[in-house]
């Protein structure tokens, strides 16, 4: 199966709507080895002038993934994703998530290049409350490997 | 926050950081993230897919390593942009019933750039598994303004 072409420029809207919960945000700090208490003390955060615990600055690959799953299970898109390598990454927070935010994230595919007998996407995934306000921007590329790649 | 932008130079060192990491550690990462990709987690079906055993997600190592950025700036909502390539995989061996690490990631962060009209420091991190580096262009801005 190849990568469908015609998936540049395509975009998923926001799907489910994602609730920021305070044990989420110390779970995933305990995953990635964080031990800054702005993830664990409510108090500690505020005392930074955070209004409720702060995500870790990697918390919003659990929002993009989810909404590159949904590029990735598109039958239409030929990816498989047991082929799948995350060649890189990229998050620009335009404000940090907060325990209590109500996020959404819009999917958009920037670019498909061929290589080899596989492909290189680029996604973006613009994560915003869902009052629409700015949240984090990031951007993926994986490489889909082709056969014997 | 204590940091002051006019007190920092190109090139100053902000610290070095070991991270152990345990087959369980990518398995407690698989849960929290919702990654659950078999090869962090099962031998059979990594080396099936041709890795030489269970790899580390990029994204274990790319969180566990900004911890040193986050503790440096003395706020992690400092932290307003990170980005890396993914090079080389973390291979974890399977210690489980042992106190010993399955791999030792070796965090290392320097200022790599100033921009004082933004109020920002961009630190570089290098960041290494059995002295080959693993992440390329690790760079997170820390807002200090």
């Amino acid at each position: 199966m190849t990568i469908n072409p015609d998936l540049q420029g395509r975009s998923y809207p926001a799907a489910e709507v994602y609730d920021v919960g305070r044990e989420k945000i110390r779970e995933f700090a305990r995953a990635v080895k964080a031990t800054h208490p702005a993830h664990f003390d409510v108090e500690a955060a505020k005392a930074l002038g955070h209004s409720d615990l702060v995500a870790p600055p990697t918390f919003a690959i659990i929002v993009a993934q989810r909404a590159d799953a949904q590029l990735i299970e598109d039958p239409d898109s030929g990816i498989d994703f047991s082929r799948v390598v995350h060649a890189d990454q990229r998050f620009t927070h335009h404000r940090p998530i907060i325990a209590g935010d109500q996020l959404r994230a819009e999917l958009h595919v920037d670019g498909v290049r061929a290589m080899g007998g596989g492909a290189m996407i680029t996604t973006r995934s613009e994560i915003t409350t869902v009052d629409g306000e700015r949240v984090s921007t990031t951007t993926s590329s994986i490489l889909v490997r082709g056969e014997g790649q | 926050m204590s940091l002051k932008l006019e007190e920092l130079t190109v090139g100053q060192e902000i610290g070095t950081r070991s991270i152990e990491v345990t087959r369980q550690d990518l398995v407690k990462y698989a849960g929290a993230s919702g990654d659950f990709n078999p090869i962090h987690w099962n031998e059979s079906f990594a080396t099936g897919v041709e890795l030489p055993g269970v790899i580390a997600h990029g994204m274990f190592t790319m969180g566990s390593a900004v911890q040193l950025v986050s503790d440096w700036a003395g706020d992690p909502a400092a932290v307003v942009d990170y980005q890396t390539r993914f090079t080389k995989p973390v291979l974890v061996a399977d210690t489980t019933g042992s106190s010993e690490p399955g791999a030792v990631i070796e965090v290392a962060g320097v200022v790599g750039a100033l921009d004082a009209e933004a109020g920002t420091a961009r630190i570089d991190l290098t960041v290494t598994f059995a002295g080959q580096k693993v992440l390329m262009k690790s760079q997170a801005v820390v807002k200090l303004a």
